[in-house]
């Protein structure tokens, strides 16, 4: 039984972004993450991209100032 | 049989029509816009950088989603949908006032722009081996207002593929629907996007300490090794 062939570093860097955002079809997404398994230094800059990503979409709104909410519902009202 | 043969052939039809006959209802629009109205804010305050167009972008983009609701066919595409029109209308209200708006909002992925930079690769060069963490430092040290500013000095056309894809977490196929454009620009706009940030990026890194003011390295990804010193 052989083992599953490694996507090597070129080709997972490649891909990484797609990867973190899991824009990936299910068996790139495996094969990626295989290598990420075995390459310490693919699987760092991969867990770096996730948490900067992680770090924007936390991004706290401002939220929605109430004037600009109660303009948005008498907006709808007139509809 | 024979009402399967009746029938198969006229299912397309079937899916056309109850498309034209999709209208959404005044209180369906509006629960579903006052539900998103939070990331629709968000996105137009992004885009315009200024709380008062951002209330403007927001009551013409719904103004105009309600007038053309009859183009909406799949109401659970309602948010990508009305991000679409947002896009749009920023872009026309901003033809009015720029001189050059096309080539600022709706850039080509043409150009030189560079979608290989990687911050990760920076904060790892040589000078630097005596940390062994530095990316951890570095997010250790990022600040929400460092990514704010990040985030604003893109360029549009940059802004608004992370601001839709990262910040709000829209799908690759939603961005792509509501830019108006292939997935595949998508990608390439995202890369070219995310690189662009991550540039800006390495200006926090270096006034955090974690990064010199000097050229980059041309060697790439340097591993990272724990220094005796």
């Amino acid at each position: 039984m052989s083992e599953p062939h490694d996507v090597g570093c070129e080709l997972a860097l490649k891909r990484l972004v797609e990867f973190v955002d899991r824009e990936l079809p299910v068996s790139e997404h495996d094969s990626i993450e295989q290598h990420l398994r075995i390459c310490r230094n693919c699987c760092s800059r991969a867990e770096f991209e996730s948490q900067l990503k992680q770090r924007l979409s936390s991004l706290p709104s401002e939220g929605v100032p109430p004037a600009t909410r109660d303009r948005v519902r008498d907006l709808l009202k007139r509809f | 049989m024979v009402p399967v043969t009746l029938v198969e052939p006229f299912r397309p039809f079937a899916r056309l029509w109850s498309r034209h006959r999709l209208t959404i209802s005044k209180d369906d629009f509006e629960s579903r816009v006052l539900a998103i109205l939070g990331p629709l804010h968000g996105v137009a305050r992004r885009l315009t950088q200024n709380e008062t167009d951002a209330e403007d972008l927001v009551a013409e983009t719904l103004t105009r989603a309600w007038g053309a609701r009859a183009s909406l066919a799949d109401a659970s595409a309602f948010r990508a949908w009305l991000f679409r029109i947002l896009n749009n209308t920023f872009i026309s209200e901003r033809r009015k006032t720029l001189a050059r708006p096309r080539e600022e909002l709706l850039v080509e992925d043409s150009s030189q722009e560079d979608s290989a930079f990687s911050l990760f690769e920076h904060l790892h060069e040589p000078f630097l081996l005596w940390l062994a963490n530095p990316e951890q430092e570095f997010f250790d040290k990022l600040l929400r207002e460092d990514l704010d500013r990040a985030l604003a000095a893109l360029p549009e056309h940059h802004r608004v593929v992370v601001v839709l894809a990262d910040v709000e977490g829209l799908t690759y196929g939603e961005v792509a629907e509501t830019l108006d454009v292939p997935v595949g620009t998508v990608r390439s706009r995202l890369a070219r996007a995310r690189s662009a940030l991550q540039r800006t990026l390495l200006n926090v890194a270096r006034d955090r300490g974690l990064q010199a003011a000097r050229a980059p390295s041309a060697h790439g990804i340097v591993r990272r090794k724990v220094s005796n010193v």
